[in-house]
């Protein structure tokens, strides 16, 4: 009985940390997809043995290194992150953006339009199509935030519709690009590519590019706005409480529209850099990428702050990364999916904690009354 | 591809003509519709939820699985009847996640939706690599057949499941207490109404219906299930609930809409006059439609007024 006096606060404080929780919450999700892969007859170890080299680089079986396994990681984490942040963004001012999708793929077709009909003019013309992929993103979110702030219309409804619209949009679009066969168009010139020489050499030719640094640059303008910034303070007093934040003077109305946009911008660059960085043709989209759903997933998972969603966009990354390896070892890839989904439900289930914790306060009280 | 196919190989020379198209038209609709059904019943009692898409994906899966292995075992025509018993009752089972979360643990239901939608891309052809060994369920050798009209079997089911669920909904005093409770749970409560059993009844029932109309999908529209299968339906139907403002003869109505709308991106070639247009146009329409909706009708809420807060007993 003593020693459960001495353990319960250090669990109370894990429960009560969002951090701890998280981890929690992905531990949760490795165990079950593990027991999944047993149940199925397949060696777990082999899926772990994936995710190790997809993170080392560092190959078990046969003992050889091969570092372009890690610029692969990082080159897939890129547009998780950024997706993390579109969804995180929207949900610091209470929105909940599953709209990600949408304007990822708006951002890719502009960056994919500019890209092949765009001034070929070195350092210019990918920048170009960088800030138009932004400006598209944040537009597709900005209408979203519009629907909401003056229309009431519901974000949730609002954004599946707009991620379809995106979708048969960047097709149409897409198939009058020059070259257009049924799937890909014309090669990009090379002034449109984000390609960085560098880190081909220091990552045995991964895919890896100038996306990186842009990514780098996301996470700490992410911070810096949320953090630092009066706009940051308003879409934070807004999603605490939106009457509260009304009360006390500011824009209510106009922080929604701008952080959907901000939001939306954020999709819109991981587009962009899918688009010009992991590709040297434009894609006729078939489906969804789905980066925009699972930055949902990061976002939770990270807790909506800039080095949460970072590392849980770095997670993913890397479970994406694993993936062609599992297939290599038997192992079917979609346990990754299976993964990430458990994870997303296990954060749902997270408001069993609140319950549990005001069911033990009462008991607790409870005891105390009795006690006297 | 497939289903483009299959549709394109059973209608030619039919489809011609507006009214040779209604069979190809009710065959697109009816999942639309059965699915929209369920939704509205989940709405009706106050969840929210958006995993029907994820859902039916689930009941394809299953059904498709399940007639490929009872084919082979020689049941014949009553496999499909049971494959799509079997899509139905997995889609229900996944749809408890969703109950839990959103009814025992007051969970975010739009999370929780997610987190289903996720999980079924993984669960369906994970389900499909360890059972075919390929990211698709092997192909059947014989779908649904249609009746002398040309009409399946499922615009019936289609049917039944609209007046089932309107004469339950607004006839029996089951869906006036249904009802209550996506409107006011607490004075549904006060009034010994179990606010608990009844949503779970309407998740699960949403679910159900979700998973069998995924059955149906694969059992008329394709040969197989691969990841392609469902392709928004599920998001389609969820758009027709809101559209059709969350009564019965309103959601029928938006889902032939956005299903018609969807028939012709399939069969557009067959009319010289609409082949100007890009296919993508018709697949677009549904969403723009209920966009567009949302806004005009702004203002006026026909949403049940406790849809998607969890119900928590004394708080107020």
């Amino acid at each position: 009985m003593k020693t459960k006096v001495k353990q319960e606060p250090f669990f109370t404080r894990m429960l009560g940390s969002d951090g701890a929780v998280s981890v929690l919450v992905v531990l949760l999700g490795f165990l079950v997809g593990t027991i999944l892969v047993g149940v199925v007859g397949k060696n777990p170890l082999n899926m772990y043995k994936a995710i190790f080299q997809s993170l080392s680089g560092f190959n078990i079986d046969n003992g050889k290194m091969n570092v372009r396994y890690i610029g692969e990681t990082l080159n897939y984490s890129v547009p998780f992150i950024l997706c993390g942040f579109s969804m995180a963004f929207a949900a610091r001012a209470g929105l909940f953006n599953i709209g990600g999708e949408g304007q990822y793929i708006m951002g890719l077709t502009v960056a994919q339009v500019i890209g092949l009909l765009g001034p070929t003019v070195p350092g210019l013309h990918w920048v170009v199509a960088i800030v138009g992929a932004m400006l598209i993103g944040a537009l597709w979110g900005g209408l979203v935030g519009i629907l909401k702030a003056k229309y009431e219309v519901s974000e949730v409804v609002s954004t599946i519709m707009l991620n379809y619209v995106a979708l048969y949009l960047s097709r149409i679009i897409c198939l009058q690009l020059p070259g257009a066969t049924t799937y890909k168009t014309a090669n990009y010139p090379d002034t449109a590519l984000l390609s960085n020489r560098f880190f081909q050499t220091i990552t045995n030719h991964s895919m890896l590019n100038n996306g990186f640094f842009l990514m780098l640059a996301a996470v700490v303008v992410y911070w810096f706005i949320m953090e630092k910034t009066n706009l940051g303070f308003g879409l934070r007093a807004t999603g605490f409480n939106r009457e509260a934040a009304r009360c006390s003077g500011i824009p209510v109305v106009r922080s929604i529209a701008i952080s959907m946009a901000i939001a939306g911008a954020f999709a819109g660059l991981a587009g962009g850099i899918v688009a010009l960085g992991s590709f040297s043709y434009g894609r006729i989209l078939a489906g969804m990428d789905n980066y925009g759903f699972n930055g949902i997933a990061v976002a939770l998972v990270g807790n909506n702050t800039a080095i949460g969603t970072a590392l849980a966009g770095f997670l993913f990354g890397m479970l994406k990364n694993a993936q062609a390896l599992m297939q290599g070892k038997q192992i079917p890839k979609e346990i990754t999916f299976i993964i990430q989904g458990l994870i997303v439900v296990f954060i749902a289930l997270r408001s069993a904690i609140a319950i549990y914790l005001a069911w033990r306060n009462k008991r607790q009280l409870q005891k105390e009354v009795l006690a006297k | 591809m497939a289903q483009q196919e299959t549709i394109a190989e059973g209608g030619v020379g039919k489809m011609s003509t507006l009214i040779g198209m209604i069979p190809s038209i009710l065959m697109i609709v009816s999942p639309i519709l059965i699915t929209a059904i369920g939704g509205m019943i989940c709405e009706k009692s106050g969840v929210v939820n958006i995993a029907l898409e994820g859902l039916m994906g689930i009941g394809a899966c299953a059904a498709a699985s399940a007639h490929v292995l009872m084919e082979a075992a020689g049941l014949g025509v009553p496999s499909i009847w049971l494959s799509l018993a079997i899509g139905a009752l997995i889609g229900a089972t996944f749809s408890i996640i969703h109950a839990v979360a959103a009814i025992n643990l007051n969970a975010d239901q739009t999370i929780s939706g997610t987190g289903i939608n996720l999980l079924a891309d993984g669960v369906t052809i994970f389900a499909a690599q360890i059972l075919f060994s390929a990211d698709r369920t092997r192909e059947f050798k014989m779908g649904m057949q249609t009746d002398a009209l040309g009409i399946y079997p499922t615009a019936y089911i289609a049917i039944a499941v609209v007046a089932i669920a309107w004469f339950v909904l607004y006839k029996l005093p089951f869906g006036m207490h249904l009802r209550a409770c996506g409107e006011h749970p607490h004075a549904a409560d006060s009034v010994g109404i179990n606010v608990k059993r009844i949503r779970y009844i309407a998740v699960l029932t949403s679910g159900l219906l979700a998973g069998l109309a995924g059955g149906c999908i694969v059992l008329t529209q394709t040969i197989q299930y691969t990841s392609n299968t469902i392709n928004g339906r599920g998001f389609i139907a969820l758009a027709a609930v809101s559209f059709g403002r969350w009564r019965p003869a309103g959601v029928t109505f938006a889902a032939f809409l956005f299903g018609t709308a969807q028939a012709f991106s399939i069969i557009a070639n067959n009319f010289p006059s609409l082949r100007v247009l890009p296919t993508e146009v018709f697949n677009i329409l549904p969403y723009v439609i209920t966009l567009v909706a949302l806004v005009v009708f702004s203002g006026k809420n026909y949403a049940p007024r406790a849809n998607g807060k969890p119900y928590i007993k004394g708080a107020s």
